[in-house]
């Protein structure tokens, strides 16, 4: 009987060294080779008819585009339309990767710290310099509060400073924590199923249900980095 | 399609019609869509607060590790952490409060 965490386990599967790093190909990269893959496929082949009245495939597509320009249009505004096609991609690509993550004996890459870190700091460095070109040095009076005294800069700069810093941070570990806890969860009662023999009825009902709520979490988690994202990008829009 | 029986007044049409392109020009302020259940939130709160300890501890240990000052950096940005991460919980908790009450006096003051 594996441990739950068995799952998380890397394992390379194309051995790669480059002047003493190992970048193998891992589980994990085919399973996000696999995720821009399904997302790829998914998009152009539902949209090749383009059809007026649309397929069911086709209104997917158009649902999970409409979905996200929406959430930009009202997160950020009219000028967050130009980096709509970022956070379109960004949605499908960690929706992709929590959804195979469902699939029996898949890899759910967004359960690693790393990744999850990656992207958060992609977003993090990305809005970062969407806020210092499009306001220079005007950017940094967001670290102090408006029509606060100025003797409480040197107490309040530092705390806004730390409280924007700490954005990534909470941006990946609220995705990853999700993910980690949820699937580790399943392996348990999974565990408990096994062990409980006939009375295992018990537990694999839970899974049941835990299956469904995890599927909700996988959409849940993609929606709240997005929306964050698209807050973060309004904010260095718009400046506070 | 359900039309209506009498179509609305081109006036009244004009007002909604203003009322989205205002939406849309002030983004998130006209709306608010970042409702999410009471387990989420409370999820995020916690997560927000550990956040804002975690990186102000971490930054304080940097600076004790590049500056040789070593307890008293770290001991300093850990509380300084600690009210950026009750900030961040605050504003989570908050809403747009805290945002909104920002852009509002800077609203006032510009405007």
């Amino acid at each position: 009987m594996a441990s739950p965490v068995e799952q998380f386990r890397l394992t390379p599967l194309v051995p790669i060294e480059v002047g003493g790093l190992d970048i193998s190909f891992t589980n994990s990269a085919a399973f996000m080779v696999a995720g821009v893959v399904v997302v790829t496929a998914f998009l152009t082949l539902s949209m090749r008819g383009g059809r007026l009245v649309p397929s069911r495939w086709q209104s997917m597509a158009e649902l999970s585009y409409e979905f996200i320009a929406g959430m930009v249009r009202d997160n950020v505004g009219r000028e967050g339309r130009q980096y709509f096609p970022f956070i379109f991609t960004l949605f499908m690509f960690i929706l992709a990767g929590n959804l195979l993550g469902m699939i029996p004996y898949a890899y759910t890459f967004t359960s690693q710290i790393i990744v999850t870190f990656g992207l958060a700091f992609v977003v993090f460095v990305g809005v970062t310099i969407i806020g210092l070109v499009r306001h220079g040095t005007h950017f940094f009076t967001y670290f102090f509060p408006d029509g606060a005294p100025l003797w409480m800069a040197p107490l309040l700069v530092p705390i806004e400073v730390i409280s924007y810093l700490s954005r990534p941070v909470s941006l990946s570990v609220r995705l990853f924590a999700n993910m980690m806890a949820g699937h580790t969860m399943m392996k348990v009662f999974g565990g408990f199923t096994v062990a409980l023999a006939l009375f295992g009825v018990a537990p694999l009902a839970m899974i049941v249900a835990l299956t469904a709520f995890e599927i909700l979490v996988a959409f849940l988690q993609a929606y709240v980095f997005t929306v964050l994202t698209c807050i973060y990008l309004h904010d260095a829009i718009h400046l506070h | 399609m359900d039309e209506p029986k009498d179509p609305p007044s081109l006036a009244a049409l004009d007002a909604r019609l203003r009322q989205a392109q205002e939406r849309e020009r002030r983004g998130r302020e006209g709306s608010d869509t970042v409702r999410t259940s009471a387990l989420g939130q409370a999820m995020k709160v916690g997560i927000e607060l550990v956040a804002g300890v975690a990186v102000g501890s971490f930054i304080g240990y940097l600076l004790d590790y590049w500056l040789g000052t070593k307890p008293w950096l770290m001991i300093v940005f850990f509380f300084l952490g600690a009210a950026a991460g009750m900030m961040n919980v605050y504003r989570v908790a908050g809403g747009k409060s805290f945002a909104a009450d920002r852009q509002g006096t800077r609203d006032t003051r510009e405007g």
